[in-house]
């Protein structure tokens, strides 16, 4: 397994407040890797180290085998895109507009809007089904679609890694699944290694080639969802009891949580 | 900018403009070249930087209610000149725009201290502002009262006027509104990066605490130059971005040179008005800009949507 993305021996903090020690992480290329936990698990500083947000107070998040810290920040940003968790747009702006501003990293004082800028706007904007909103303006959005704007942003930054912090937070089922649909042909047809945090751990077994589970700041499991999601596995990182049944539609795991009877036998939370 | 050079207590028909600027011998030459030249060009460089700084504002504060005076940037540099006129008699001059520049230096690292620092959310910036502006304009108010025959020049200063214009006043302002309109309009590219919030604008390699210093100080440069000239002006750094954003959107690389332009045309524009409505004085172009900003300013608040949480 090759990685381009990891960190080893971090400690995560924000002040003194320590959230990870001694944590190691690596993100196989070209796999679609999923961070799953409780909450305060952790994950989502996992991901704000990985993406540079924070830095380690000790150990290092290597990119391509350097300190990302270390790195010209709009070398990294060629290299590396996130969507944060809530990003903010600013009131007024029109949807082709908010995703060229993905080219930022691209671009200078002497390098300024070309040509390529523009095709790659429109493919960003082709390929997360958004093309039809060129003239809206972000604010009249839906979520799902405000989100499919979002990701068309990212993508426009053109990086061959890409962090997305719970992705699916504030849609609802439909438009969680049409955010995952995508972000799984993205992964597959253009190639990119993606790195999400996701909530749900039925969607993080469908969706993920790549599956860390996390609990109190550590690893607990790492690997392909067939292989690691096991009922003693969700036992361990939630404290859930459950059944594992393969998905009906995906054959991937499923987790059906223990109803309240047979959680009581089994001297689970209740 | 011609009717501001031919309106005045002794008006100059629009025609003998040309020769009044260009012929040493015309009648109007004096009154044109030491008082109404000076001040229109001072007019020139405090809208244009009022202007700036207050698109710079709103966007490095995510604020759209962000304004020289907002953040108390303009009443710290009339509190600068305030105290220095009342304990040294610098009254006009070479030493008021330096203390000009130091009061608003103050208040801008005291308002971002007190917001929070390097953790400042723009809401907490705003809360800072606001509360150190009321209390230096109290303060200004209070130097006022002490010294009343002394400061009267000073009084008409704090409603914002351009009268007190002469060349020497242009020359000393120049350099600072130089300096900060071109520091604003290099940050127009990483602002509009910062615009998508910290994380965004980080994950796009820019960075934000560099692009935060940059614009805080052209900032600081811009009010402080131009309260130095003309006093603290209102609205017109409110205002005038407001109105541009209609024509041009939120991209500050359009925003910021439009409101360079069009808020000199605004402040000009009112200092007219003035000259006219106020004869056989003036009104004092602050008055007018207040006075033609309230409302307008309402009209934008109840037709601008409220931003989502």
């Amino acid at each position: 397994m090759t990685s381009r993305l990891g960190g080893s021996g971090l400690r995560l903090a924000y002040e003194r407040r320590v959230v990870a020690d001694d944590l190691t992480v690596a993100v196989p290329d070209r796999s679609f890797t999923v961070i799953i936990g409780p909450n305060a698990c952790g994950k989502s500083t996992l991901l704000r180290a990985l993406s540079r947000l924070l830095k380690p107070a000790a150990g290092a998040v290597l990119l391509d085998g350097e300190d990302i810290h270390r790195r010209p920040a709009r070398a990294v940003a060629r290299t590396l895109g996130l969507l944060p968790q809530s990003p903010t747009a600013p009131d007024g702006i029109g949807v082709a507009e908010l995703v060229s501003r993905g080219r930022y990293p691209h671009q200078g004082l002497l390098r300024q809007w070309s040509r390529d800028d523009e095709r790659i706007v429109a493919e960003s904007m082709a390929a997360t089904g958004v093309a039809d909103l060129t003239d809206r303006l972000v604010d009249e959005l839906s979520g799902g679609q405000r989100q499919r704007v979002w990701l068309a942003m990212a993508l426009a930054q053109q990086t061959p890694l890409l962090l997305l912090d719970e992705p699916t937070t504030y849609l609802d089922i439909a438009h969680q699944i049409e955010v995952l649909d995508l972000c799984a042909r993205l992964h597959e047809e253009q190639g990119r290694t993606l790195v999400a945090v996701l909530h749900d751990l039925n969607h993080a077994a469908r969706y993920a080639t790549h599956l860390i589970a996390m609990r109190g700041g550590q690893v607990v499991a790492a690997g392909e969802p067939g292989r690691i999601v096991t009922a003693e596995l969700v036992e361990e990182v939630f404290g859930l009891p459950c059944r594992v049944i393969d998905d009906p539609e995906t054959g991937t795991p499923l987790v059906v949580p223990a109803a309240r009877t047979r959680a009581r036998q089994h001297g689970g939370r209740a | 900018m011609v009717l501001s050079i031919a309106v005045g207590a002794k008006p100059i028909p629009l025609a003998q403009v040309w020769p009044a600027l260009t012929d040493p011998t015309a009648a109007e030459y004096a009154v044109v070249h030491e008082m109404r030249l000076p001040r229109t060009l001072l007019g020139l460089l405090a809208g244009t930087a009022l202007g700036v700084a207050g698109a710079a504002m709103q966007a490095l504060t995510r604020n759209p209610l962000a304004d020289p005076g907002l953040l108390g940037i303009n009443a710290g540099a009339a509190a600068a000149i305030a105290t220095a006129a009342l304990l040294f008699g610098v009254g006009a001059g070479a030493g008021q725009i330096w203390f000009a520049l130091a009061g608003a230096a103050a208040v801008t690292v005291g308002v971002y201290a007190v917001g929070g620092g390097r953790t400042a959310t723009p809401a907490r910036l705003a809360l800072a502002g606001a509360a150190l502006n009321a209390a230096l304009y109290s303060y200004v108010s209070a130097v006022m009262l002490l010294d009343a025959a002394g400061l009267e020049r000073l009084r008409f200063w704090t409603v914002g006027s351009l009268a007190g214009a002469d060349e020497d006043t242009v020359r000393r302002v120049l350099p600072f509104v130089a300096v900060g309109l071109l520091a604003a309009l290099a940050a127009a590219r990483p602002l509009n990066a910062l615009a998508l919030g910290d994380d965004s604008a980080r994950a796009l390699g820019a960075r934000p605490a560099l692009i935060r210093a940059a614009v805080i100080v052209a900032i600081t440069l811009l009010c402080g130059a131009a309260t130095a000239a003309c006093g603290p002006l209102v609205f017109v750094g409110l205002l005038v971005p407001h109105l541009v954003r209609v024509l041009t959107g939120p991209d500050l690389r359009w925003l910021l040179p439009y409101c360079a332009l069009l808020a000199p045309v605004l402040l000009l524009g009112s200092d007219v008005l003035g000259r006219v409505l106020g004869r056989p004085g003036e009104l004092q172009v602050g008055l007018v800009t207040a006075v033609l900003g309230g409302p307008l300013f309402l009209w934008l608040v109840t037709r601008t949507r409220t931003a989502r949480p």
